[in-house]
């Protein structure tokens, strides 16, 4: 059952007044999947992840949750769903453990193990009698990833779970996910306005920008796949051009008299950097720019800042 | 059992005690300084009839306290109402914690009314707690007896009948904090911060008295339409004879106002989109 559609957006689209803050989304998410949902600041990301929560109410379009729309069948679909919408917010006067057995409730009853078993997988055990209130910026943030597991989803929703978190909580964020996605086999949808994020959690993508669909498909086809644009700065110049205009599948080359663009398939830049060592050519420095990158980041630096 | 979560996360706000503690200060207040007086105020309201009438036994006691604090706080009370019926669902906006709420396998409309139903539970433990402080206190400093009621006419009810006026009063009393409350919750649905929905609720009831205080024949041709009009039902629990076919007319007024304002909240709410 590895092709079925845990969620599927039809046609979807939101209009606040007159302006569309989701347009025309398809996507779609597959059973297994770590799902990235790429786009910049105000792109409608959290609009459309309000709308597979059934917070919002799509404008057009139809939500599907494991083949049924979201529309008809609201109570049946959500009880396999969990999800974390913007930031962990709680009752902070309440302890944490309290405030999931709230979010067991309204899931339609909890035991002590359920509370016990996601508050250990979070690393909270410790602190779970404690107000919420005393909690640093991080642990709130996965006590709200606890709660999206409580009651064994099958498929959980996490809007921008890194974000404000320092270094070592972003990492420990991100190893959870893999670990929920291959230990737990759940399926996971995650946004974010960072490629390198999505690069290092997801297994599929989709970027939308202003509303709408840019692009979608598996992560390794859309950022290894194609070609790049690398920038190499090599000792002595002239001998690696020659070497460079020879390699095989070389696209396009330009040379400015220090560093040499080139535009090559992606999957060949290691190669092209042994064969240059190899032939004795002091390589200091090899940026390869992948296309969706490059793309990615001209639209990041053009959106707006309010999301 | 959801119910008792609401409950539970009402109960545990210093927010909700804000009323009760304000009844705890002023009502022992009210009723030490009228004992320090020493029976002035009923006094004073006999002294047209004291010549002609002979009164007899205990007329300053628990019952007639209570009944002069009911009928000098009953514009009071619904401030405290406000504060947490303004909170029930924009305190949860405010705080994020709607999201929480609504993303579950549960519909608005179950959530909306069992959060309704905690604020109706709220009124009358706050309703309650001043009853039982006022007789409590009142029995304590002065006793009981039979009780005088000041007005046109004076009456006077005899004593084995107050428990079962006083428990009509309150009721009645409680049936019109929950009409404030229905409207602080409609209110409280409309924003994402509880301070509009309580002012806005006592903006409201400030403005409504005015009309009906103010003797205008426009205004009087208004008044049956004002909720606030039948908040003295209360009174009737103290007429001789009991008028129950105006009780019973005013509470189903009340009764149909507290539906009316619920069902524009449903409406509202189950409809509303979760941007907070």
């Amino acid at each position: 059952m590895s092709d079925e559609r845990v969620l599927q957006t039809i046609n979807l689209g939101k209009r606040y007044g007159k302006r569309w803050a989701v347009s025309d989304l398809h996507l779609e998410v597959r059973r297994g999947e770590v799902f990235g949902f790429l786009g910049p600041n105000g792109a409608g990301k959290s609009t459309t992840i309000r709308m597979v929560l059934s917070l919002v109410k799509p404008t057009s379009g139809e939500v599907m949750l494991f083949g049924k729309p979201l529309r008809t069948h609201r109570d049946e679909v959500l009880a396999r769903v969990g999800g974390l919408v913007e930031s962990a917010d709680f009752y902070t006067y309440l302890s944490a453990r309290r405030n999931l057995e709230i979010v067991g409730v309204l899931r339609g009853g909890w035991t002590k193990q359920q509370i016990d078993d996601v508050l250990e997988l979070v690393g909270l055990t410790h602190r779970a009698d404690d107000r919420v209130k005393t909690y640093s910026h991080g642990m709130k943030q996965r006590l709200g990833i606890a709660q999206a597991l409580l009651g064994s989803p099958e498929f959980i929703v996490l809007d921008e779970p890194t974000t404000g978190l320092d270094p070592q909580g972003i990492k420990e964020v991100r190893q959870l996910i893999k670990q929920l996605s291959a230990e737990k086999s759940i399926t996971i949808f995650l946004s974010s306005h960072l490629l390198s994020e999505i690069e290092q959690t997801a297994t599929s993508m989709a970027i939308i920008n202003r509303g709408r669909l840019v692009v979608q498909g598996k992560v390794h086809d859309l950022l290894d796949g194609g070609s790049s644009l690398v920038k190499i700065e090599a000792v002595p110049s002239e001998k690696a051009l020659a070497l460079i205009c020879e390699f095989p599948g070389i696209e396009r080359v330009d040379f400015n008299g220090h560093t040499i663009d080139v535009r090559m398939p992606a999957s060949a830049v290691a190669a092209l950097n042994e064969k240059l060592v190899l032939a004795g050519i002091h390589v200091q420095a090899l940026v390869p720019k992948r296309s969706l990158e490059e793309y990615f980041l001209s639209i990041t630096e053009g959106a707006s800042e309010i999301d | 059992m959801i119910l008792r979560y609401e409950l539970l996360k009402t109960y545990r706000k210093w927010r909700t005690y804000i009323g009760f503690l304000a009844i705890l200060v002023v009502v022992p207040i009210v009723e030490i300084a009228l004992k320090l007086e020493g029976g002035g105020v009923l006094r004073r309201m006999t002294r047209a009839i004291a010549q002609d009438f002979l009164l007899v036994g205990n007329l300053f006691n628990a019952y007639f306290v209570t009944h002069f604090i009911m009928n000098s706080l009953w514009v009071h009370v619904p401030f405290l109402i406000t504060l947490v019926a303004g909170d029930q669902l924009a305190g949860e906006a405010t705080a994020g914690t709607l999201r929480l709420l609504l993303t579950r396998p549960i519909s608005r409309s179950r959530i909306l009314f069992i959060k309704y139903i905690t604020t109706l539970f709220y009124v009358c433990s706050l309703v309650g707690f001043l009853a039982a402080l006022a007789l409590g206190v009142g029995t304590f400093l002065f006793g009981t007896g039979d009780l005088l009621v000041p007005g046109r006419e004076f009456t006077v009810l005899p004593q084995a009948e107050m428990p079962s006026r006083m428990a009509l009063a309150f009721s009645l009393a409680t049936l019109s904090m929950w009409c404030v409350a229905s409207l602080a919750f409609l209110f409280s649905s409309l924003v994402e911060n509880a301070i509009g929905p309580i002012i806005g609720t006592m903006a409201v009831i400030i403005v409504f008295l005015i009309v009906s205080n103010i003797p205008v024949e426009l205004f009087e041709s208004l008044k049956p339409y004002l909720f606030t009009t039948y908040f003295t039902v209360w009174q009737k629990a103290f007429e001789q004879p009991i008028p129950w076919e105006t009780i019973i007319e005013h509470a189903g007024i009340l009764a149909a106002f507290c539906v009316g304002f619920y069902a524009v909240t449903w409406y509202i709410f189950v409809r509303k989109d979760i941007l907070s």
